[in-house]
């Protein structure tokens, strides 16, 4: 086991250090320097610009400075914002991010499997077709247009909920129902198939006839094994979050990763587009690592497999 | 007990005849037939894939059916609402509506006429509320848009953008253009998939495990952040939104194939080919991949929806196509800007792609099921 985590991170570094090498290069092959909107300038002050940026050096240097600043946390400064730390910008930026992708996991989790849990109870009942039919939408329907039928309805016509923006938790229930649908179509197909599985298995014919009642056999022989399995869709289920976050914080106004990214994809903002490209990255490469051990740790049949 | 004996008379030899045995009572099916049995039997499926047909006819015959061409721009016919004769009661009676508040009715009239510049001869105004139960009074306005354009003779279907274009056209147009980089870039993430994964299976050992070690640091990169990248270098364009979308797409496959030829590889038909002499390209392609055609298919049918999103996603965060091409995204994009006002820009090419994606996630449903040999009764 310790190989194996000891491996998979270094997998880890590597993939990190090949990001951020492909991010450099990158973006060296971009047109537009800090001074692109600025060509009034002399040829001293223009100088100076670069020498703020670290862009009077030659390539190789620019990208060796680069590295062992990212080694030490340091991701540079911003061009589009005076003299602020990227650093600085993103890390303020993660909270909105967090609150709704969180918020958006739990609530999505928590209803997919209650639904899932629903539709293999009345298997091939009106509940479950129901069910089906909403993972099914759930599933397909693009984020945007959920949101933007949400935005629509719920928030201009219906004027329950504010429309965008950012500030109290009224604010946060929109973002998380829009970002809240794809997990929770996951999960309820999933949980439908295991739990179907598990209550054709032996031991809930055993319980059944020891006489536990429906809902003893359905929560505590049934849920708890079909949970097992459960921990497979979370990687797709996190990768969803982080692509679902970029559309969702755009559409609705939310001051958190996404939308800066996007922010400084619109205004060649470098060294934003790098932090946080790097950040997104990490932040999937860390939530695969940690459901993998998740899975080792739950079942032990997958730690045997890998241990071979 | 020669009593319980049955007499020899009661046998009466069976006439013998050649091949009895070999007789089959059931017509054989192959594998296909037997898969399109199970399929047609699926509700759900058919009615995903009878949607597909009639999209894809769309979108090849949907922009000739009026005559609005694509680009046709006019600020006169600017953000029409959408209008079929014979669907007034849809809402598709090409008038728009708002209903307005004031503190008397007098005064919600009067909003009601400003939001549609005080044209009163084509504005029929209702009241809904009068103000009598101490909330402000409201008004509904409904402006006949066509008749105030003195454009009673046409109609567009879908409407029109900001800048006066047909939607039908380009809602058609789009899907044609979404379809087409989503069918492109399955098709190049199922060559190299198909190539990589059955090699690296195929040949095993130090190939394969090489293989595997770059598929595995692949992995790790978010393919979001690769295409989005990519994008930025590539310049947007049909061509470099499908290279973007291949260039992290086939990794899935490549590792499905793998998995299936793995277990293929070592099976005695297998073994009875290369005792033949069979050559390895021969063997890959003519029994190792036609014997995992059925996984290629279901993961190709999951890969185009995705597709389709990426495409449309892309164009969302403003690295879509560039204007004025139409494509589903950018047609959604520029819904978002007026959605309060004009909601029908957005409308109806978020049905398309929904119903897009929808029916290829159904018809990938069934298809699995289809496919998958423990179905079968």
């Amino acid at each position: 086991m310790t190989r194996y985590i000891l491996q998979r991170l270094g997998y880890m570094i590597i993939t990190m250090f090949l990001i951020a090498t492909f991010t450099f290069f990158l973006m060296k092959f971009l047109p537009g320097t800090p001074l692109s909107a600025a060509d009034k300038l002399s040829e001293e002050q223009q100088a100076v610009v670069l020498e703020k940026y670290g862009l009077d050096d030659p390539v190789p240097v620019q990208y060796f400075n680069y590295i062992v600043n990212l080694t030490q946390g340091d991701l540079g400064i911003s061009f589009q914002f005076d003299n602020r730390e990227v650093t600085t910008i993103i890390l303020e930026r993660i909270g909105p991010s967090m609150t709704i992708g969180v918020q958006a996991m739990i609530v999505g989790t928590i209803l997919g499997m209650l639904l899932g849990l629903v539709s293999a109870i009345y298997h091939n009942g009106f509940l479950d077709y129901g069910s089906t039919f909403i993972a099914v939408l759930g599933k397909s329907i693009p984020s945007f247009v959920f949101a933007g039928i949400l935005q629509y309805y719920v928030g201009v016509k219906l004027g329950w909920f504010p429309v965008a923006l950012w500030g109290t938790w009224q604010h946060t229930i929109m973002p998380t129902i829009a970002l809240a649908i794809f997990p929770l179509a996951i999960a309820a197909r999933f949980m439908r198939t295991e739990m179907l599985e598990v209550l054709g298995s032996d031991y809930i014919t055993t319980a059944r006839a020891k006489g536990v009642n429906k809902f003893g056999v359905v929560f505590k022989h049934g849920l708890r094994n079909a949970l097992i399995p459960l921990v497979t869709v979370l990687g797709p289920l996190a990768i969803g979050l982080v692509t679902g976050t970029l559309v969702i914080e755009n559409i609705f106004a939310v001051p958190g990763i996404g939308e800066q990214f996007v922010k400084a994809i619109n205004t060649n903002d470098f060294p934003i587009i790098m932090g946080t490209t790097l950040l997104i990255a990490f932040l999937f490469i860390f939530i695969i690592l940690v459901i993998d051990l998740l899975y080792g740790v739950i079942d032990p049949r997958i730690r045997l497999a890998e241990g071979e | 007990m020669d009593n319980h004996k049955p007499s020899k008379e009661l046998f009466v030899p069976v006439e013998r005849q050649e091949n009895e045995g070999e007789k089959i009572a059931r017509p054989s099916l192959s594998f296909w037939q037997d898969s399109f049995m199970r399929l047609r039997k699926n509700v759900g499926a058919m009615i995903g894939l009878a949607t597909l047909i009639i999209l894809i006819l769309m979108a090849i015959f949907g922009p000739y059916m009026n005559q609005y061409g694509e680009f046709e721009q006019d600020l006169g016919r600017a953000k029409m609402p959408p209008k079929v004769e014979g669907l007034g009661w849809l809402g598709m009676d090409g008038t728009l509506s708002a209903t307005m508040s004031g503190a008397t009715v007098e005064q919600a009239t009067t909003n009601a006429n400003m939001r549609f510049n005080n044209d009163e001869e084509f504005i029929k105004t209702s009241v809904v509320s009068d103000g009598s139960n101490g909330e402000p009074a409201q008004v509904k306005a409904v402006y006949d848009v066509y008749a105030a354009k003195d454009m009673n003779d046409q109609s567009f279907w879908f409407g029109t953008d900001g800048l006066g274009r047909d939607l039908w056209t380009r809602t058609w147009k789009g899907t044609r253009i979404s379809l087409y980089i989503a069918l492109l870039a399955a098709a190049i993430d199922m060559v190299i998939g198909v190539a990589y994964g059955g090699i690296s299976a195929y040949y095993g050992g130090r190939v394969d495990n090489y293989m595997q070690r770059i598929i595995e640091i692949l992995m790790g990169i978010p393919n979001l952040v690769v295409v989005i990248l990519m994008i930025l270098i590539l310049e947007p364009g049909i061509i470099s939104i499908t290279i973007a979308l291949t260039i992290t797409g086939w990794i899935s496959m490549a590792r499905i194939v793998r998995g299936q030829i793995l277990k293929l590889k070592n099976q005695e038909f297998v073994l009875a080919s290369r005792t033949l002499g069979a050559p390895d390209n021969r063997i890959l392609r003519k029994h190792l991949v036609p014997n995992v055609t059925g996984l290629i298919v279901i993961n190709t049918m999951f890969t185009i929806p995705s597709a389709i999103f990426f495409e449309a996603f892309l164009s969302f965060i403003g690295l879509g196509l560039p204007t004025p091409i139409a494509s589903l995204g950018t047609l959604i994009d520029d819904g978002f800007k007026s959605l309060q006002i004009y909601p029908h820009i957005l409308l109806f090419p978020a049905i398309v792609i929904s119903l897009i994606m929808i029916a290829f996630n159904v018809l990938a449903d069934g298809l699995r099921d289809a496919f998958d040999p423990k179905m079968r009764e």
